[in-house]
């Protein structure tokens, strides 16, 4: 190409950026960054055809171009809505938006269980994040919410049909990653659900990906099933050459023990590179990996807790105060119950039982 | 230096004299003093057959609760653990098998549950945390112990009893 392409203008909440036409709201808005991206759980960059379906990132267009002026009459989805030169989008300026979103977080709450205590998502689920900062406290909803069994997608996929929000991301992810889908979406409207015909298991080398992709804690780790909280296993970035993905990956660990393997997410929450069945389920030893460092991790997730970056170690100078080795009178790990060596649980397939703690104490 | 409060007295380091020398008035004021304190009301009470009133917010000793049914409300969610401020708490979770019901509330709990006494200053944290309203500061001390060992309580120290075991 060898004339220059033009670039529209965009203002959203008032900060103007230029940016290739055919880009959409969404995506001009993440090129600011910061609070004016509206939050999306559908949309997914890295999956074409996804988005259109939460309605979380409406926003409202007050002028829609430099030649057709006139506002649009509703609040749009962003993730669909591509520029116009000289658009000015508003989204938390618009009380119009802050009041839809809260709607709509009521409406994605509908049907969603209260069980963030027992679900591993939480720490990491873009619905309880979405919901603490633009939801209401309490629901209106009067209703039986719709309830379904857990079902099994394959040996290390956990489907718990009750927390979906059914934003498709997954059957994008098994559509489009990976060569033959064999789960979608069945029923219509308020029956539908993600299953996977006749209990079909799916064996597909990429299929693990559809457990980051999943905003919510529909899709789990079966692997990593009740074995810790997340805000508890320390991220660290490493690689593995691996033949089939690109081997970048995050492990979750504590202490020594890899308890689970993730890809590396962006600052949107979206994987960077997708990382293959072996990596994610098999390779649970410190010893596969490479290790590089500690994983960024945003100030504001609960993750952060106890989660330093370019820590170095202070040395200890209590012997050389007191001129001799301090005489420890309790080792905690001589009493504790919890930790002990015997019982590795990111060993364990699947999540630990009441007769994986019967041997030791 | 400028004075900070208008309490410091400046101290007296003149010779005695012979009035202070002799003792006598200063040792009679001191026992002044010790026999005042007979007829004064106590400062103790006698602890066993009485005992002091608790202010109703006093948090002591942990329990972790049962539902109507005896089942075990915790559910291993961690967030006592993360609120404490002295990261007292540790627990490991397990999933829940069939047969199990009658003994856990919902399908995750917490098969590991240790509270580092040591460690727990009584803020009452992990009680505002929790929300299953399974663990919660009673009305009762700390008992006090020879060793550091059993400081470290364990699920069985920390559950209330099954009132459907007990009849």
């Amino acid at each position: 190409m060898s004339e220059p392409t033009p670039k529209f203008k965009v203002t959203v909440d008032n900060i103007t950026i230029e940016v290739a036409p055919g880009t959409t709201i969404l995506n001009a808005a993440r090129m600011i960054g910061g609070d004016v991206t509206p939050p999306a759980m559908c949309y997914y960059s890295k999956l074409p055809e996804s988005g259109g379906k939460c309605r979380t990132c409406l926003v409202e267009v007050s002028k829609g171009s430099e030649k057709d002026p006139r506002p649009m009459p509703k609040l749009v989805p962003s993730c669909r809505t591509t520029v116009m030169d000289g658009m000015e989008v508003k989204n938390i300026t618009s009380e119009k938006v802050v009041d839809a979103r809260k709607g709509i977080v009521e409406m994605l709450l509908i049907n969603h269980p209260l069980d963030c205590p027992v679900c591993d998502q939480a720490g990491e689920c873009d619905l309880q994040n979405l919901s603490y900062e633009h939801g209401t406290e309490k629901t209106r909803y009067e209703f039986p919410r719709r309830t379904f069994e857990r079902e099994d997608l394959g040996p290390h996929i956990q489907l718990h049909m009750n927390r979906c929000i059914l934003c498709y991301r997954c059957v994008f992810t098994a559509d489009q990653l990976t060569a033959k889908r064999e789960h979608g979406v069945l029923e219509r409207g308020d029956h539908a659900e993600i299953s996977t015909l006749l209990s079909k298991s799916l064996d597909n080398e990429f299929i693990g990906n559809i457990i980051d992709v999943c905003p919510v804690g529909a899709l789990t780790d079966k692997t990593f099933r009740f074995k810790n909280r997340v805000w508890f296993t320390k991220p660290v970035d490493a690689h593995c050459s691996c033949t089939k993905c690109s081997g970048k990956a995050r492990l979750w660990m504590r202490g020594e023990e890899v308890y689970r393997v993730t890809a590396r997410k962006n600052e949107w929450g979206e994987v960077e590179e997708w990382i293959c069945n072996e990596c994610r389920f098999e390779k649970k030893s410190a010893k596969d990996w490479t290790i590089e460092g500690p994983a960024k991790i945003k100030r504001s997730s609960v993750i952060a807790q106890g989660h330093y970056e370019n820590t170095k170690k202070t040395p200890v100078l209590i012997d050389k105060v007191i001129g001799k080795e301090p005489k420890f009178l309790l080792n905690i790990h001589d009493v504790s119950d919890v930790n002990r060596p015997e019982i590795e649980l990111s060993k364990i397939d699947g999540p630990a039982h009441s007769n994986d703690f019967k041997t030791g104490k | 230096m400028e004075k900070l409060t208008n309490r410091s007295v400046q101290v007296n380091r003149s010779p005695m004299t012979i009035g202070e020398r002799a003792y006598l008035p200063s040792i009679l004021k001191g026992l002044g003093i010790t026999l005042g304190h007979i007829v004064k009301k106590k400062a103790t009470v006698s602890y066993p057959e009485q005992k002091r009133p608790f202010s109703p917010v006093f948090r002591g000793l942990h329990i972790l609760n049962r539902d109507e049914e005896g089942k075990e409300r915790c559910t291993a969610c961690g967030l006592c653990a993360l609120a404490c401020p002295a990261e007292a708490i540790t627990m490991e979770a397990a999933e829940r098998k069939a047969g199990e019901e009658n003994l856990y509330r919902e399908e995750k709990y917490a098969a590991k549950y240790e509270i580092n006494m040591l460690r727990c200053i009584f803020c009452g944290n992990c009680e505002e945390a929790c929300p299953k309203d399974a663990v919660y500061l009673t009305e009762t001390v700390m008992p006090a112990n020879y060793n550091r060992q059993s400081f470290i309580y364990k699920k069985e120290d920390l559950l209330i009893p099954n009132p459907k075991q007990q009849g």
